[in-house]
């Protein structure tokens, strides 16, 4: 008998995983002198809070065994949302913010009604709230490009909620104490709460769980809302980042918070997982992202790198599987 | 009847603690329907597997067609032969009839699919088998009884001289049953060897010629069909006298109310008009062979399963089950047959699969009280004897009669006052087994009221105060446990009803 808690377990992952990034950040270091620089980890940071924000999020559907892939697009139409009402309606920017997050929130209850209620595989669920989303952003935008209020301008507040400027002209970013911070009480929720529990419950034995009297249609739908809110949150995280958010994108980035969340334990399978770890792990996405252009590999080789990256890691988590079947 | 095509002799089997088979030989001759029969368990389906290279033998002798054989896979089996048609159907339901009937081996054109060879061939199959089957249709289209002959059709396909049947009208109608008679009687004029477990006496004495019964991994008897009666096969089969300290008297006091009442209770063709009274502290047996419908019964009940009508009372109260949600408020608890699959949570801890039902109670404002669930769990642990290092414990490490220990926690945790044990014991050894029924005598003392589902009699003559019989989805008998004895209980299983 093994005497070896699972807890111990993930928090070794963690570790290895952090270990990784400190290890890229070495190498990226010394490969490149360029690299070295306070304005290489601004741009880190920048490119990691609205993935590190929809990988929180996604890590819940993931351990109950599904995905989200609607996460992606949905940032972009709750960005688009929000930026139209601030930009051709003189919403406040808090209000607009406010529409935002119900938006996700609404569109990631919808995905766990699809799914938890009426029994949609979670890849057709969300692939099919993808695309509505998609539509969505661009009449929600009406077809054109959005700025949220840009430094400077009135309501432009919230930017610094990410990057702070101090007198000196000094840029803080302050964006990764937030979602450190979020990214803890996420952890704190799967592993202390009921909906973590339910969550875990959900994913690595349904059956089980429906017959202790649990809830389970509700505990699902909660999985999926809580993606739907840190899609919302990232969204916020994106605009305040990036000067203008065009309709018609977004596909694409749910691939780097879902292969994040993997590389930081999340289980490909459902049933366990880690959001510190997820936390981590997207950092080994956007360190690579980030840092491979500065040795001369661009765009296409970030995609190859990290699609061998992800593999190896859900190798791991199949290699554990097995062991685990095996004794 | 020709002369003998297969004979197994002095087949030894075990596996870990079980001695699956003792020394049993079994024949089959040319042109004959035998009958396999046997309690569950008896023995029947590891025999067969042996047969068909699925299982190794540890001694005996196999002779085919007069030469000893060994077989090292189904596949070796099929081609010299020898085929099962199984339970349950083995088709792709996408697929049509013929792709289904030569998966696996399709004709080719060159590198094409030769689809309209595959159709000829799969309508000379049916021809021969007097069945009026369409090779294009799609399999799930078909009705389940088509669908078997389809299997049988692929069995034949074979070249097959030996054909295993393995419990073939459990899930037929009277009519699909009278058309699979019918082929199995062509079958026998082609001279084929037939072998034909079920536990339908009536089906017996039409079909077979000749019957064997085995009883705990033995050989007891051969009988010729037509010379024997009814009883002088149940007999065979329940002949065992050991059984260890069986109830003799109820336990349960004569005024105990009565806390669960069912009525009526109907929920597909395995439920049909269940109803039964259950008495605080007492353990209710309930007794059948596989396929009884008495899970699908508990199932209903607990609400896991939808029901058709019926009325169930908790202490009294008309309650409305819907969802096991539901019933475990009413203070149902259900120990499911099948714990890997729905009893325990296997990736989490001990502590973590006790509180699984109950988690409300065990929570600070919006937070799990992990310090509380802990002593909860480690409370139980103590009291039930369950054998972990501590209760942070993966369940997955634990031993099947230690893991349904935490199942059983759960519940009292949850403090359900009715629990249904479904086949408690199973996969359990013999050591944990006591345990088990002291555990479940304890809680009947301290005026929880069980409800045990099992295929086995000596739990139940053990365990019960009283049995309720169940057969194919009905209520049969109801017997206090004084005068209950195997025979009634087997008579009562297989009781024909028509």
């Amino acid at each position: 008998m093994e005497k070896k808690k699972v807890p111990a377990k993930i928090f070794k992952q963690e570790v290895i995983v952090f270990l990784v990034v400190i290890a890229l950040l070495i190498f990226f270091c010394v490969a490149s002198p360029d690299f070295r620089k306070y304005t290489t980890i601004l741009t880190i940071m920048d490119y990691s809070y609205y993935i590190v924000l929809m990988a929180i999020g996604v890590a819940f559907p993931l351990i109950t065994g599904g995905v989200d892939l609607s996460i992606g697009t949905g940032l972009v139409c709750y960005s688009l949302a929000g930026g139209y009402l601030i930009m051709f309606k003189g919403w406040p920017t808090g209000l607009a913010m406010i529409v935002s997050i119900l938006f996700g929130l609404a569109i990631g209850t919808l995905n766990g009604i699809l799914i938890g209620v009426m029994d949609l595989p979670p890849f057709l669920g969300t692939l099919c709230t993808c695309m509505i989303t998609r539509g969505l952003g661009s009449i929600c935008s009406k077809n054109t490009g959005i700025s949220w209020p840009t430094t400077g301008q009135p309501g432009s507040w919230f930017r610094s909620i990410f990057k702070y400027e101090t007198a000196g002209g000094t840029k803080i970013p302050l964006g990764f104490l937030w979602v450190l911070l979020l990214a803890i009480i996420m952890h704190f929720v799967l592993n202390h709460t009921k909906i973590g529990r339910y969550t875990i419950a959900i994913g690595s034995n349904k059956e089980a769980a429906i017959l202790s009297g649990i809830n389970v249609k509700f505990y699902h739908i909660m999985a999926y809302t809580i993606s739907g809110l840190f899609a919302a949150l990232a969204s916020i995280a994106y605009s305040a980042v990036f000067k203008t958010v065009l309709p018609g994108t977004g596909a694409g980035f749910e691939l780097e918070a879902i292969g994040g969340a993997i590389i930081g334990g999340v289980s490909a399978t459902g049933g366990a997982g880690s959001i510190i770890g997820t936390f981590i792990g997207v950092f080994v996405i956007c360190l690579l992202k980030t840092g491979l252009p500065f040795i001369g590999l661009q765009a296409n080789w970030q995609q190859i790198v990290t699609g061998l990256v992800l593999i190896g890691s859900v190798m791991v988590d199949i290699i554990k599987k097995k062991r685990e079947a095996k004794k | 009847m020709g002369e003998v095509i297969l004979e197994m002799k002095k087949i030894d089997k075990s596996f870990p603690g079980v001695h699956a088979l003792n020394n049993v030989d079994f024949e089959v001759k040319r042109g004959e329907v035998h009958a396999l029969m046997g309690e569950n368990g008896a023995g029947k389906s590891t025999l067969m597997k042996v047969l068909t290279g699925i299982y190794t033998k540890d001694s005996g002798t196999i002779i085919y067609e007069g030469k000893e054989v060994e077989f090292h896979s189904t596949r070796e089996a099929q081609d010299a032969g020898i085929v099962i048609v199984h339970q349950e159907l083995n088709m792709v339901g996408h697929l049509t009839v013929a792709q289904n009937i030569f998966i696996g081996r399709e004709f080719k054109k060159g590198i094409r699919i030769d689809d309209k060879k595959m159709n000829e061939e799969a309508k000379k199959l049916f021809d021969r088998l007097n069945i009026d089957i369409d090779p294009t249709m799609t399999m799930s289209d078909l009705t389940v009884g088509k669908q078997q002959m389809c299997e049988i059709a692929k069995a034949i396909s074979h070249d097959a001289k030996v054909i295993v049947f393995d419990e073939p009208s459990a899930a037929l109608t009277e009519a699909e049953i009278e058309d699979l008679f019918k082929i199995i009687r062509d079958l026998r004029e082609q001279q084929m060897g037939i072998v034909y477990i079920s536990h339908r006496m009536d089906e017996i004495k039409v079909i077979t010629d000749r019957v064997t019964v085995m009883r705990d991994g033995c050989y007891v008897g051969t009988l010729i069909t037509e010379e024997s009666t009814k009883d002088d096969i149940v007999n065979m089969m329940v002949g065992r006298v050991i059984y260890e300290e069986p109830k003799t008297q109820s336990q349960v006091a004569k005024d105990a109310p009565v806390v669960l009442k069912v009525e009526h209770l109907n929920a597909g063709r395995m439920v049909q008009d269940i109803s039964f009274e259950l008495h605080k502290g007492e353990i209710l047996g309930f007794s059948g062979l596989m396929g009884a419908g008495r899970t699908e019964t508990a199932r209903a009940i607990f609400g896991a399963d939808p029901k058709e009508s019926g009325e169930i009372y908790v202490n009294g109260q008309p309650v409305t089950i819907n969802s096991p949600e539901d019933a475990v408020r009413a203070g149902i608890g259900y120990l499911s047959e099948d714990r890997k699959r729905f009893g325990i949570v296997v990736q989490k801890t001990v502590a973590e699969n006790t509180t699984m039902a109950d988690l409300p109670n065990y929570m600070k404002g919006l937070f799990i009280d992990k310090k509380k669930e802990r002593e909860v769990a480690k409370k139980f642990v103590d009291s039930l004897a369950t054998k972990t290092p501590s209760v942070d414990q993966m369940v997955i490490n634990l031993s099947g009669g230690n893991q349904q220990k935490v199942v059983i926690a759960k519940w009292l945790c949850k403090n359900c006052d009715i629990l249904i044990f479904d086949e408690p014991t199973r996969g359990i050894d013999v050591g944990a087994k006591n345990e088990i029924y002291k555990l479940m005598n304890k809680l009947a003392s301290e005026g929880k009221s069980i409800i045990m589902i099992s295929s086995e009699m000596t739990e139940i003559l053990r365990m019960s105060d009283r049995v309720v019989v169940m057969c194919e989805g009905r209520k049969t008998g109801e017997l206090m446990i004084e005068d209950t004895t195997q025979e009634k209980i087997m008579n009562l299983a297989t009781r024909d009803i028509n």
